[in-house]
């Protein structure tokens, strides 16, 4: 198969990274070659965070180039459009409508562009939002956000859904597998 | 069985495979998951040091007493074990020993972008490079076994893509452990002018022997593709350009130090045109130019700047611009900032309102340096926020200068190298205020042990080092808590500190909300009280926000998803409009 790569993006602090971890054991479990990859240094809450997972017959390079995403998951709506640019002609966007705003614009220093939606439609033609915190909420958990966005775009990846779903199983504790079970069925049904 | 891995995790795995029996380390990204890797391994022994120089000085003895030892730092670390590292490399080892070394390329997380190839070169040490988690894994064993051949310490480098990328790792047959006899050898590791003199002679004979076996490793492999261009390349640089160039030819380099001379000429003699693609310095390049080699493209095409990427290897070797598509201009930054409810945001609200020259350090609280702070002045490595005051301090003295400077330091950072510099101000009459953060975490690397959090990285209970005695000991007379949350407190305490003359240090004890799991009772405006006066919004707090009323004044909104209930807005508010909601706490911190 032709190499897909999928782009992550969203705050510091969503689950990001736990996301591409479920993306990534799930093209191994597939049988496929997988690169995934992020940079995490600051343990800090609230910075911007973009992590890439490719996934093909045999990967090289771990990083993304911009356009040629074949799919963008933004937990985030201004980090969908901070990295849109990542998307390839007719490349999928799915991201979660909830903001949150950044340090510059909290102090002040900055404004949260109110079309940030808009301007999204209009640079990507396939792009959809979800309300993807209340049906986390919904499942248990408002942590849970990560596991409603991968839920949503099972569909889109070339992986089957079942082994999505054993990788969520096997790698939520006690606690959270009843919520992410909920949380990737609610997400699938958003 | 295949994993899914990251480079870090594959070389903690490969050191538990491989026979390892002791690793020492100091956190700092992007080497940081390593050690943590090894000890979740379980069965392996390791520990968090202070700073890099234990941790390499501990792993001599490991290797000394006869256990495969492993120390891991990020780059700048190398800068401070690089007193052991240079003298190690004359004793050489009993057991294997690797120091692992992870380069910052980009500088995704560091105050630097120092290129760790120099110090394979300066040590006189083997160097590999892995490419991806695989070779990361394999090269562990590898190492050991070079190490022991030889006689040497040897590095092996990632960067951070290879530290942080995960890519599928098949484990090999694990080796048990095997210990050594712990010999005394004066002439190998005593290091006497007269000794030293003999083993350096050693070192130099033991390079080529080394040189020799570059020739022939599996580790150096020429790909032969299309003759008509040559790329010579390590590392995550041979990934980019397998993807840039799936048909030219490659001399890929795993052991990068010291360089296959004849390895090197036969692959240049048997192509048309020479590549060099390396990240950062012109480390091979400098050298295959020397050996009288015609390189076309190397350091005058490719960036000694930043990460390399495919597209950056397609422009300089294909001469076709990357066809990329650009970012949306104009949207707002979203930089890193304290968490909601951290400390640091008390302290900096204060220090930005007085206004005085903060001379920082390496943590979570260098953020203060960012706008709306802009509370921090200088930053160089760990530790200099107190040797730096204190010169400060002597130059203003005698400049006639009334200002104080402030230090500004984290509990990890004060015991890797604050401690010393804390010393020597209170020997020499030094004049600074110290602020120490004592968060009791090692908190910018995602929350590792230290000597104050009472905990071994393996979870062992340990004695905590007291920071207020400890403060004593080093003959500061003036050492005073603080709690950096109650703001009329924080700035009465830090007044106090600049207006006594001498070294004074202020300690602020509340520990990190995110290591330690801290939640308290959300913020909640009250619409009617806030006048939309903004005061609350220079805290900096991204759980604050403004209002989209359409109405002619804005008010401050808190969202609840992120709000801790710190309380810091609230006591800038001077309109009585924002209180604690008992018992509510959405923040999913």
């Amino acid at each position: 198969m032709q190499i897909f790569n999928i782009v992550i993006a969203g705050v510091g602090g969503q689950g990001v990274l736990m996301a591409s971890k479920v993306l990534a054991e799930s093209a191994l479990a597939s049988g496929l070659d997988v690169k995934q990859n992020e940079v995490h240094g600051m343990a800090q809450r609230g910075g911007s965070v973009i992590s890439f997972v490719r996934i093909g017959d045999q990967v090289s390079s771990p990083v993304v180039m911009p356009g040629s995403a074949d799919l963008l998951i933004s937990f985030e709506p201004l980090e969908a459009l901070r990295y849109i640019h990542y998307l390839k002609p007719g490349g999928r966007l799915v991201y979660n409508k909830v903001s949150i705003n950044p340090s510059t614009v909290a102090a002040g220093l900055a404004v949260y562009p109110q079309d940030v939606e808009e301007q999204i439609a209009v640079a990507c033609a396939e792009a959809q939002g979800i309300e993807a915190l209340a049906i986390a909420r919904e499942a248990g958990n408002g942590k849970a956000v990560n596991m409603v966005m991968v839920g949503k775009v099972m569909k889109h990846l070339p992986l089957k859904e079942e082994i999505i779903t054993e990788v969520v199983k096997k790698i939520s504790q006690n606690k959270g597998l009843e919520v992410n079970m909920k949380a990737l069925a609610g997400g699938a049904a958003a | 069985m295949k994993k899914i891995i990251s480079g870090n995790e594959a070389i903690a795995l490969g050191f538990g495979d491989s026979g390892g029996v002791f690793a020492s380390g100091y956190p700092g990204t992007p080497s940081t998951e390593t050690l943590e890797e090894v000890a979740r391994l379980g069965d392996v022994y390791c520990e968090w040091a202070p700073n890099e120089k234990v941790a390499l000085e501990s792993v001599i003895g490991g290797s000394i007493a006869g256990g495969r030892s492993l120390s891991t730092m990020k780059h700048v670390g190398v800068n401070v074990a690089a007193d052991a590292l240079l003298t190690l490399t004359y004793t050489g080892v009993n057991a294997g020993l690797i120091l692992m070394v992870s380069d910052d390329p980009g500088m995704h997380s560091s105050q630097n972008e120092q290129d760790s190839r120099n110090y394979a070169k300066f040590a006189k040490v083997p160097m590999l490079d892995p490419s991806d988690s695989q070779e990361a894994y394999d090269m562990v064993r590898i190492g050991f076994e070079i190490s022991e051949q030889f006689d040497t310490p040897l590095m092996l480098r990632t960067t951070t893509r290879i530290s942080h990328a995960k890519g599928v790792v098949v484990q090999q047959e694990k080796i048990a452990p095997k210990i050594e006899a712990w010999e005394k050898n004066v002439p190998k590791y005593v290091m006497l002018p007269n000794f030293g003199k003999l083993k350096h002679i050693e070192v130099e004979a033991r390079l080529l022997k080394l040189q020799e076996y570059a020739e022939t490793t599996p580790l150096n492999r020429i790909e032969m593709r299309d003759t008509e261009i040559g790329i010579i390349t390590s590392g995550v640089a041979y990934q980019h350009v397998r993807e840039a160039n799936p048909n030219a030819s490659i001399l890929k380099l795993g052991m990068i130090h010291p360089l296959p001379a004849r390895k090197i000429a036969e692959f240049a003699g048997s192509v048309k045109r020479l590549v060099i693609a390396e990240e950062m310095d012109a480390i091979f390049e400098e050298q295959i130019r020397a050996m009288g080699i015609e390189v076309e493209i190397g350091k005058n095409k490719l960036p000694l700047c930043g990460e390399f990427s495919a597209d950056i290897i397609r422009t300089a070797i294909n001469d076709t611009p990357a066809e990329t598509t650009s970012p949306v201009e104009g949207l707002p930054q979203r930089p890193p900032v304290f968490c909601p409810s951290c400390a640091h945001r008390g302290l900096f609200t204060i220090l930005s309102k007085l206004k005085v020259f903060v001379s920082g350090d390496i943590g979570c609280y260098t953020l203060g340096a960012l706008p709306p702070m802009n509370a921090m002045h200088s930053v160089i490595d760990m530790g200099a926020s107190i040797s730096a005051a204190h010169g400060m301090a002597k130059v203003n003295a005698i400049a006639g200068r009334a200002e104080k400077p402030v230090a500004v330091i984290g509990d990890s950072t004060f015991f890797h190298s604050g401690m010393t510099g804390l010393m020597s101000m209170a020997y020499n009459g030094g004049n600074a205020l110290v602020i120490i953060m004592d968060n009791r975490t090692t908190g910018m690397t995602g929350g590792q042990e230290n000597p104050g959090t009472g905990v071994t990285l393996q979870g062992v209970p340990a004695r905590q080092v007291e920071m207020v005695p400890l403060v004593k000991a080093l003959g500061i007379d003036n050492v005073v808590e603080y709690d950096a949350y109650d703001l009329k407190a924080t700035e009465a305490a830090i007044k106090k500190g600049l207006e006594t003359p001498g070294p004074y240090v202020l300690i602020d004890k509340n520990p990190c909300i995110l290591r330690y799991k801290i939640r308290k009772p959300a913020i909640k405006v009250d619409q009617e009280n806030c006048t939309g006066c903004r005061a609350c919004l220079k805290v900096a707090c991204m759980a604050l926000g403004l209002t989209a009323t359409g109405e002619d004044k804005q008010k401050v909104r808190v969202d609840p998803n992120v709000c801790n209930g710190c309380g810091v807005c609230a006591q800038m508010c001077k309109f009585d409009a924002m209180h604690a909601i008992e018992g509510e706490n959405n923040a999913n911190l």
